[in-house]
């Protein structure tokens, strides 16, 4: 895939915005354009969250993603609520520990990731997206390896640096899977 | 170059003007531009500057004239429904000449309206920010960069032509990030402001700051001198982006986020061999006359793409005195339009269907 | 021989436009009086209201700023965030501080902020000729209570200086009048008081002046002075209802 359209989706707490922020500055060390849009308002008071993330060569029009070719999905309702919007040939990611997948498309490539399980087994609790985020590397090599490490340390804050080096870890674990 | 960063809209936007030399900010939470407000709060205290909350948009925008009346590059900032309540602090400043920096990230509307992106401001902007004979400068950025980089320009404006500046701003422009160059603009030093209410120490008349005018024929002098003076600035500040114009048949005018999606649909009509340009006005007043002119002598065609019911259609005809015809396409309410859409309507245009 | 009585430098030399007997140009000369003695004229900015004395701008001399209807303190808030050595005083009449303005005025008060409001209570509305204000008092006849203010169908009227004493952020609210000579001595010391206050930074003040309306009320201006002392003061005790003293400033 040449332009990544991308939709992170799942619960507030889950991490969605930062997985979706390291997505987008991994994109921007590689030098392309990028954008983030987070849903906002009382749609996140209501528990659900999403963020689109487009990478591109080109300038991005709009940053708002309806048709994506990534679905990264947290959490039941936010897959079903997004699976029928992906594009044909697309890559949908979900986290099996949460996600029970009730419709199938047979024209997508759907990634199953028990992605919370392994955070708790793993000693890293709290990393299940970017565990998945490992896993869509690995997918779709979205950006380069160490442009992705360079997103983990720009997005985490200042103040909490020495976390960089468990994500990394998370990352690591997410590619194994696959 | 400094590093090109991830950041939010309103949180550039709000980076932006301390850099521009702003150090008071009086703001009320309303969504979707609280992270301005938010970031104001943060920053300002650790810079000697002020970030005040207000009790009501109403009271805000009267901090605002204060400051601003005392000297202080100062702004506000506020979503759809908080401007129609600063209207009234606005429309004074206009009338005595206080210049100041307002930003509106709109949201949908009438009413609470909704809180998605939205254009539906744009007759407010450019028509009634309040009561009387004025206008505000009115700058419409597409990008975070380009917003950052207005705000700098729009309060030197505002105070070279001493007049309160807006920056017309959206929800997805508010809530997005982008890569942003934000510049190091130094110490940056403010003109002086010999009318300022700050203090005569003894050394010179007292200033008065005021908008009223109780024999008539005075007002009308003050208001027809201001009126000069919008003469200059519309000779002077147009401002506006042509892109693939040159010998557009077709030409889509569309401001603010909506032409970013314009510009993809253009992109790929002209890859279909359909003769399109998008035709961008970064102030929506000024209106940009002349390149809507000079885009007439190739267009066959006008069509408007907004977040609205079509609101910047009639400075499209008066701009080309209806000489060609004009076209709209949009969504309202939140609801922010699809490249494919606005290729759509170009196609239909092109086949002569519309 | 000595000139004893002379205007005070921060009043300008021009005529006013106020009706006979009002009580404004008593108080204009008792903040002018203060600005002189407390050498403080050169950094002085006052807000105008709107109401009767909103062309108080032509007669200080000090620097001033014209607010709209009651949100002086918010302009006067905005000064004084912006120059914080300044003196900076609102002169507002009861519709534009406690009708209109009532938001911006509590606000100012309980943020502490430090500006001092000189607050004209004659229980109508001035300039727009005599209507119900927030402070007319219960049977009053106005222009838009033509029977008499009916408390169950108007509500009643605010006493300005008890409500805001209540707040943590007032210095001092204090009310006074200027029906006497003795009254006006001491309303001057209030207001003088008031910019001392708010000089050393001891957070927000109000001088809550009662005063007549003889145009408005359709009395001469001694009657009026009467039915302000037999009506006015029963309703609006005069008095300090609140002085933090020489507590330190915040």
């Amino acid at each position: 895939m040449k332009d990544f359209n991308m939709i992170f989706a799942g619960f507030g707490g889950q991490g969605i915005l930062f997985v979706a922020k390291v997505v987008a500055y991994a994109g921007l060390m590689d030098g392309k354009e990028v954008s983030w849009l987070p849903s906002y308002g009382p749609e996140m008071r209501g528990g659900t969250c999403n963020c689109s993330v487009c990478l591109s060569d080109e300038p991005i029009g709009s940053p708002l993603v309806i048709n994506p070719n990534v679905l990264v999905a947290m959490n039941t309702p936010s897959y079903d609520k997004f699976i029928d919007a992906v594009q044909p040939g697309g890559v949908v990611i979900v986290d099996s520990t949460l996600v029970t997948v009730s419709k199938e498309r047979k024209d997508v490539r759907l990634i199953r990731i028990p992605a919370t399980e392994l955070a708790d087994e793993n000693g890293m609790k709290g990393l299940a997206n970017i565990i998945i985020l490992g896993r869509l590397f690995k997918e779709t090599e979205l950006c380069a390896f160490d442009s992705l490490e360079k997103g983990i340390a720009k997005s985490v804050p200042p103040r909490k640096q020495h976390l960089v080096e468990k994500n990394l870890e998370a990352i690591r674990l997410g590619q194994e899977q696959a | 170059m400094s590093e090109r960063v991830l950041m939010k809209g309103n949180e550039a936007l709000a980076e932006a003007a301390i850099r521009a030399g702003c150090r008071h900010f009086f703001g009320y939470p309303i969504t979707p531009q609280t992270e301005l407000a938010a970031y104001m709060a943060k920053k300002m205290p650790k810079i000697g500057g002020v970030y005040l909350q207000a009790e009501s948009e109403v009271a805000a925008v009267n901090m605002v004239q204060g400051a601003a009346a005392a000297g202080a590059r100062a702004m506000t900032s506020t979503s759809s429904p908080g401007i129609s309540l600063k209207t009234e602090g606005i429309s004074y400043m206009a009338g005595a000449d206080v210049p100041c920096l307002i930003v509106n990230v709109q949201r949908g509307g009438p009413g609470l309206g909704g809180i998605q992106p939205s254009q539906a401001d744009y007759w407010q902007a450019t028509r009634a920010l309040g009561h009387g004979d004025f206008h505000v400068l009115v700058f419409a950025p597409s990008t975070i960069q380009e917003m950052v980089d207005l705000v700098a320009l729009a309060f030197d404006k505002a105070d070279q032509y001493r007049m309160p500046a807006m920056i017309l701003a959206d929800g997805m422009l508010g809530q997005m990030m982008e890569p942003v160059e934000l510049r190091d603009m130094g110490d940056v030093q403010l003109p002086e402001k010999p009318w300022a209410a700050c203090g005569h120490q003894n050394k010179r008349k007292h200033n008065i700051i005021n908008s009223l005018y109780l024999q008539a024929s005075e007002l009308e002098r003050l208001v027809k001198e201001r009126f000069a003076r919008y003469e200059t600035i519309k000779a002077e500040e147009q401002r506006a982006e042509r892109y693939l114009c040159d010998d557009a048949e077709i030409v889509v005018v569309a401001f603010g986020a909506t032409s970013r999606v314009v510009k993809a649909a253009v992109k790929e009509a002209r890859a279909q061999g359909i003769k399109a340009g998008c035709l961008r006005p970064i102030t929506l007043w000024p209106f940009p006359v002349d390149a809507m002119r000079e885009a007439a002598k190739t267009a066959k065609h006008f069509l408007t793409v907004e977040m609205n019911m079509g609101q910047m259609v009639d400075d499209v005809k008066l701009s080309i005195d209806c000489s060609r015809p004009v076209s709209f396409f949009g969504h309202t309410g939140g609801v922010i339009p699809e490249p494919g859409e606005v290729l759509a309507q170009i196609q239909k245009i092109a086949g002569g269907k519309e | 021989m000595a000139v004893q009585f002379h205007r005070p430098h921060a009043l300008i030399d021009t005529p006013t436009h106020y009706c006979p007997g009002c009580p404004h140009g008593i108080v204009h000369r008792l903040v002018a009086e203060s600005i002189d003695e407390l050498g403080v004229e050169g950094k002085t900015v006052g807000i105008a209201p709107v109401g009767c004395s909103v062309t108080a701008y032509n007669y200080f001399n000090c620097d001033m700023i014209q607010a709209p209807h009651g949100r002086a303190p918010a302009v006067a808030t905005g000064v004084k965030r912006a120059l914080p050595d300044s003196l900076v005083f609102s002169y507002q009449g009861d519709g534009d501080l406690i009708a209109i303005g009532t938001a911006e005025a509590v606000h100012s008060a309980t943020r502490g902020e430090n500006i001092t409001i000189i607050f004209i209570n004659n229980a109508i509305y001035g300039m727009t000729g005599g209507q119900m204000a927030p402070t007319s008092l219960p049977g009053q006849v106005t222009q838009t209570t033509p029977y008499g203010r009916d408390v169950h169908y108007s509500g009643y009227p605010i006493r300005v200086c008890e409500l805001l004493s209540t707040l943590d952020g007032v210095a001092l609210a204090q009310r006074v009048t200027i029906d006497t000579v003795p009254h006006v001595r001491e309303a001057k010391k209030a207001i003088k008081k008031a910019f001392e206050y708010q000089l050393a930074g001891k957070g927000f003040t109000i001088v809550e002046v009662v005063s007549s309306c003889p145009t408005n009320w359709g009395l001469s201006p001694v009657d009026a002075l009467q039915w302000l002392r037999d009506n006015m003061l029963p309703y609006y005790p005069l008095g300090v209802y609140k002085d933090i003293g020489e507590e330190a400033a915040k």
